[in-house]
């Protein structure tokens, strides 16, 4: 292996990353924001409320998202009504198919882990809100959401990095992510061994990144009074390798 | 007869009293079980009632019903002389349904309650818990429930656990944040369910002190409990509930003194066999 070439070819593929780091971000976002209605809508005891998205979350966790992406980019495209629509200029760029094909996958994984979190929130905790006097909008918002959201954050944190890996697809609608420019230089050098390796190295340090990040959060939220700060910390880190 | 009457006359003038609970004729089946089979109770302003009775005698229930936690399938409800609004079950209907939720807010947010197991926001810190209500629901500043939230801490005697989370306080910790958490909302009515039944017997003493010293403060309470020995200390009134029904009820010391129902003296003997 030469070394000299891996560390060229690091420096290369760094320029993938503000790529990569925006298709990621940008569609935890959006899968974020649409998962969180959604799931409360899943777990309505409303059957024409919750079917609708649980038959969104089958379809979508149910096919490979490469296939919703090239569905999206390719097959769209086919369609007279869309072509000759405004939407044509959003679906004609790969960037933008990337994002909503990452996007709505996200939300729909997500979807089903907040609906987990919701289902696991105590009986007794929405008793209280609702004993309280608070309107249902207020017994969500403050209430089920945040004891949700922190009980499922382990699992969540596994979506982030699971995407995080799959904007990789995106290098086949031709964009120039890290994976991307990685096959264009492979393409250049022939070196695929070190250019690939280097790639690896890259993802790597992005999910640890990452992975830290959430686990300062999951400290904090299960958080303890300094005194305390050091065994709960040590669960917090099982929790997180163990998942 | 007066169900119907409940629903042809406006409210304010069928109300049996002005103030405390009235509940008429409360029925509730949960599953093939039928958990109340017909409660009526009054309960007057400023009394002190302690409902006892076995495990799945429907007491719990009773009480979830007088704030509409569980829903009655059928019966009269009037709490501070208003009767809430609620449809009951039908042949058409099998579920009863609230019939003003704004009613319902307004009645509930009137009413403390306290749970078996505390029910404390575990991603609040103790006087976020407190505090909570009265912002969200009566409208206060932070500043001012703030204040208030700490007055109450205060008065439970948990001033030093106000930046605490619930999971690092001891159970009789919990209960009295969680005593602390109703009154902030400076409810008309405490309601208590089994407050004592989840802790450590060591810890039941912390509990039982508070609410024995908001006994003396002339403040309308209904408490479900197995404490025998409590509830002829502090209630005024008592009453018996065997198999979703009163079996009995009475003035407080010749409840416990002279009991005359079958099923009330052999569940008094039984709780003094167990604590001689």
């Amino acid at each position: 292996m030469d070394a000299e070439l891996l560390l060229t070819s690091m420096m290369t593929l760094a320029s993938g990353i503000p790529l990569t780091l925006i298709l990621t971000l940008a569609s935890l976002v959006i899968g974020l924001v649409l998962s969180v209605p959604l799931a409360f809508l899943r777990t309505s005891g409303n059957k024409y409320f919750s079917l609708p998205v649980l038959a969104y979350t089958y379809v979508f966790r149910g096919t490979p998202l490469l296939v919703q992406l090239f569905i999206i980019y390719y097959g769209l495209g086919q369609i007279e009504f869309i072509r000759s629509s405004g939407l044509w200029y959003v679906l004609r760029d790969p960037f933008w198919c990337s994002l909503l094909a990452f996007s709505l996958n996200s939300a729909a994984y997500t979807t089903e882990v907040f609906r987990g979190g919701i289902l696991a929130v105590p009986s007794g905790m929405i008793d209280a809100a609702q004993a309280i006097g608070m309107t249902p909008l207020q017994q969500k918002r403050k209430i089920i959401l945040p004891i949700a959201f922190r009980g499922v954050l382990p699992s969540y944190v596994n979506e982030v990095i699971a995407l995080l890996k799959a904007s990789s697809l995106a290098s086949t609608v031709t964009l120039l992510e890290i994976t991307g420019l990685s096959r264009k230089l492979v393409s250049e050098t022939f070196a695929p061994y070190e250019i690939f390796i280097a790639a690896g190295i890259l993802y790597l340090g992005l999910t640890s990144i990452f992975t830290s990040g959430f686990r300062v959060l999951e400290t904090r939220w299960l958080n303890a009074p300094p005194k305390q700060a050091a065994p709960d910390g040590i669960i917090a880190k099982q929790v997180v390798h163990g998942s | 007869m007066r169900a119907a009457i409940a629903t042809s006359l406006p409210e304010s003038q069928i109300a049996p009293a002005a103030g405390g609970v009235q509940a008429r004729g409360i029925e509730k089946r949960l599953g093939n079980v039928e958990v109340l089979r017909g409660v009526t109770l009054d309960v007057a302003a400023g009394e002190i009632v302690a409902i006892l009775g076995s495990s799945g005698s429907g007491k719990s229930t009773f009480l979830r019903c007088v704030n509409l936690l569980t829903l009655p399938d059928r019966g009269d409800i009037w709490v501070h002389g208003e009767h809430l609004r609620l449809r009951p079950i039908s042949e058409r209907d099998s579920e009863p349904r609230i019939l003003d939720h704004d009613q319902v807010r307004r009645v509930r947010a009137s009413i403390g309650m306290v749970f078996q197991n505390f029910n404390l926001w575990p991603h609040m810190t103790v006087l976020e818990n407190v505090s909570a209500g009265p912002v969200l629901v009566n409208r206060l500043t932070r500043k001012a429930a703030t204040e208030l939230g700490r007055g109450y801490l205060a008065k439970v005697g948990l001033s030093d656990k106000a930046g605490s989370y619930p999971r690092h306080l001891s159970g009789g910790q919990q209960q009295r944040v969680a005593i602390a958490r109703a009154l902030a909302m400076e409810p008309k009515l405490l309601l208590f369910d089994e407050p004592t039944s989840a802790l450590d017997p060591e810890l039941v003493g912390e509990v039982l002190r508070v609410m024995t010293a908001l006994a003396g403060e002339g403040r309308t309470m209904m408490i479900v409990t197995h404490e025998v020995a409590f509830a002829r200390e502090v209630s005024s009134r008592a009453a018996f509930m065997h198999q979703g029904r009163i079996e009995e009820e009475g003035s407080s010391p010749a409840f416990f003194l002279n009991p005359t129902s079958a099923s009330l003296r052999r569940f008094l003997t039984a709780h003094d066999e167990r604590h001689s």
